[in-house]
């Protein structure tokens, strides 16, 4: 089977909705480039983005459902959620999921609370594709991992895929659904390839996946925190340790069954998220397990995520920020041999 | 122009201090030896040089990612700058914000911000601090073309007019929004018409000119402080550097960059010294001084400490329990 990265298969799944409904549109700064230097050959479309993830759209789609922005992140965040009312399916890019805060109004209470406010006439069918995730160096307002922060919101569903296959299948079903969806992409990952079909079925929202089944402990792991999380688990599956790792890949809504399910089956669960810890995706999960599976816990649960700071820029404080595979190692341990 | 000696010098060593900074830069983000993002800012000497030279050195500015000369001409130590964009703990940010958000608040610096328009509102507030406390220090915020669409912009306009705010909204219109030409997304003819929904004063002048960005901003603070009002300046010039280190640029169309060299602010200043009655000879000088405190910048840099991994939880508050930061 062909292998595709995360970039590419985000490109594609773009490409093939783009191709079945006319409605769908994307809107979003610098997503083609080069707008206003038309007349000269080889500037347009030179960009698709800062990652280049939705380079050729507008030379197969034209400006009209490809449409570059100023830099109004409300005052196009609000269009889309104008258009997605009255019948066409936004896109729109947040370059950066840090500068949501310019748009947040938009999303957390005009598209997430329509439908319910205005007595459940309204559907708001609108994909936010944005881009998130320390590991690049990039400082402290172009890292958040804001996911609880979309979570939080009643009327938002949230999606985040660790690989390509999950990527192109999560955006197909995301831009299907009727409901405002936020699709968040991990700047470390669009490089990443696995097998994906030419052919594939949306994945249906809200429904985990275990990336490694094993019986002794359980690894929940947020988005980039997969790879660390297989990290560990492979080195101590050489000391005889069998770990499962759970991707919940749809953060709301959870897959609540597959977690507990995990670990009523080994009673020791390690969690670990990347973003900041109060009220964090962690912490949410943390708690739903001590509701639903208390009696089934055979140890504390160990939760490890980036201490409550900003992101710093230099390097060896940034490695000291994010959760590592040494960190899950030591938790393996730890509740192993207790 | 009443220009002494002096400040004539300091104009010249900020200009070429910049330029060198970040050819330097350039060079080593090929090589790839700095962490993150660089965001250059070559083209926009005289823009920062022209308004710093007219504002008194603990004036209030806000910058942004694009940040590198406005630090350098508001007096910020090089080699702390340079450290800062190594990830040095030395650095002028202690290594937690990087090329992005050089700032020193002793300098004046209100901040570097990486948010689009972001600066305006925060420059709004310390200027009103200066008119409620009757202090006497000027406000100025720097953006580029591609804030002046965006609501943070807006807003603070229409209050810096409404309470009388004396400030300087200082726009560089570099021709690009990132990868997005500017005539393409302007809506009036003339950028600097948008303060006139505001019922703002607004004057325009060539960025590519430090004497005539010098002229226009000194003026422009003896009118806002006299007036009590806000006024925004246009200066518009050129975008040589990509948004960022790395970018293909191939939205810029090589005849423009090619137009747009003949009107180089470095070429330009060169060109100009004989009127300020300073010999090729005097340029040159200073222009080695710069080259060589660039230099000693970079040496310094990249022999200094990598902060502790544990530093990451420094300064989050003013006041917190550290243990509840872990």
């Amino acid at each position: 089977m062909r292998k595709l990265s995360i970039k590419d298969a985000i490109n594609e799944a773009l490409v093939e909705s783009f191709q079945n409904d006319k409605n769908v549109i994307l809107m979003g700064e610098d997503i083609a480039g080069g707008k206003g230097r038309e007349e000269y050959p080889g500037t347009q479309d030179s960009w698709g983005g800062p990652f280049g993830v939705t380079q050729g759209l507008l030379t197969k789609f034209g400006p009209e459902r490809v449409r570059d922005t100023t830099i109004t992140e409300a005052g196009f965040f609000g269009a889309a959620v104008g258009a997605a009312m009255t019948g066409l399916r936004p896109i729109v890019e947040l370059m950066y999921v840090d500068f949501l805060g310019v748009c947040f109004d938009q999303l957390m209470n005009q598209a997430a609370k329509m439908r319910y406010m205005f007595g459940g006439k309204q559907r708001v069918p609108m994909v936010v594709r944005t881009v998130v995730g320390a590991g690049f160096r990039a400082g402290s307002e172009h890292s958040q991992a804001l996911y609880s922060l979309y979570v939080h919101i009643p009327g938002l569903k949230v999606v985040a895929p660790y690989d390509a296959y999950d990527a192109k299948g999560l955006l197909l079903s995301a831009i299907q659904d009727d409901d405002p969806v936020i699709f968040m992409e991990h700047k470390r990952l669009y490089m990443k390839e696995c097998d994906v079909p030419e052919n594939m079925d949306p994945i249906p929202l809200g429904k985990g996946r275990i990336r490694r089944p094993g019986k002794d402990i359980t690894i929940i792991a947020i988005q980039r925190m997969n790879l660390f999380a297989e990290e560990a688990a492979e080195n101590m599956a050489q000391e005889g340790i069998d770990c499962e790792i759970i991707d919940p890949r749809t953060y709301s809504p959870l897959d609540e069954e597959l977690i507990f399910e995990s670990v009523r089956k080994t009673g020791k669960v390690i969690v670990v998220d990347e973003s900041n810890p109060k009220c964090s995706l962690a912490s949410e999960i943390t708690s739903l397990i001590a509701e639903k599976c208390f009696d089934d816990l055979k140890a504390a649960v160990i939760k490890i995520t980036a201490p409550h700071t900003p992101v710093p820029f230099s390097p060896p404080m940034e490695d000291f920020y994010i959760p590592s595979t040494e960190k899950i190692t030591q938790a393996i341990k730890k509740l192993y041999h207790g | 122009m009443d220009i002494d000696s002096e400040k004539l010098h300091w104009i010249y060593k900020k200009l070429f201090t910049i330029r060198s900074f970040e050819e330097r830069i350039k060079k080593i983000a090929l090589e790839k030896s700095v962490p993150g993002y660089l965001h250059t800012c070559i083209g926009s000497e005289a823009i920062c040089v022209g308004v710093m030279s007219a504002l008194e050195a603990d004036d209030w500015i806000s910058s942004t990612y694009r940040n590198h000369g406005h630090s350098i001409a508001k007096n910020c130590e090089l080699k702390e700058i340079t450290s800062e964009i190594y990830g040095r703990s030395t650095g002028i940010c202690k290594g937690r914000g990087g090329s992005m958000h050089i700032s020193d608040f002793d300098k004046g610096m209100l901040g570097s911000f990486g948010i689009v328009a972001a600066g305006p509102p925060v420059v709004l507030g310390a200027a009103l601090q200066e008119k409620i406390n009757g202090g006497t220090k000027m406000s100025a915020t720097f953006f580029g073309d591609g804030a002046i669409h965006n609501g943070a912009f807006h807003e603070a306009a229409g209050l810096a007019k409404l309470w009388d705010v004396p400030m300087l909204f200082v726009c560089e219109n570099n021709g690009y929004a990132e990868a997005t030409a500017t005539d393409w997304h302007l809506n009036t003819k003339e950028l600097k018409d948008i303060a006139k929904a505001y019922d703002m004063i607004s004057y325009q002048g060539d960025g590519n000119n430090v004497f005539e960005v010098r002229q226009i901003t000194r003026d422009a603070i003896i009118e806002s402080k006299a007036k009590n009002t806000p006024i925004f300046l246009e200066f518009k010039n050129y975008r040589f550097s990509g948004q960022y280190e790395g970018d293909t640029q191939l939205y810029q169309p090589l005849e423009e960059i090619e137009e747009a060299k003949k009107n180089d602010p470095i070429k330009k200043s060169i060109e100009m010294a004989a009127q300020y009655n300073l010999s090729l000879d005097e340029v040159k000088n200073i222009q080695s001084e710069a080259l060589k405190e660039v230099n000693d910048a970079f040496d310094f840099a990249e022999t200094q400490p990598w902060p502790n991994p544990e530093d990451a939880l420094e300064e989050v508050y003013v006041n917190y329990p550290r243990e509840l930061l872990l």
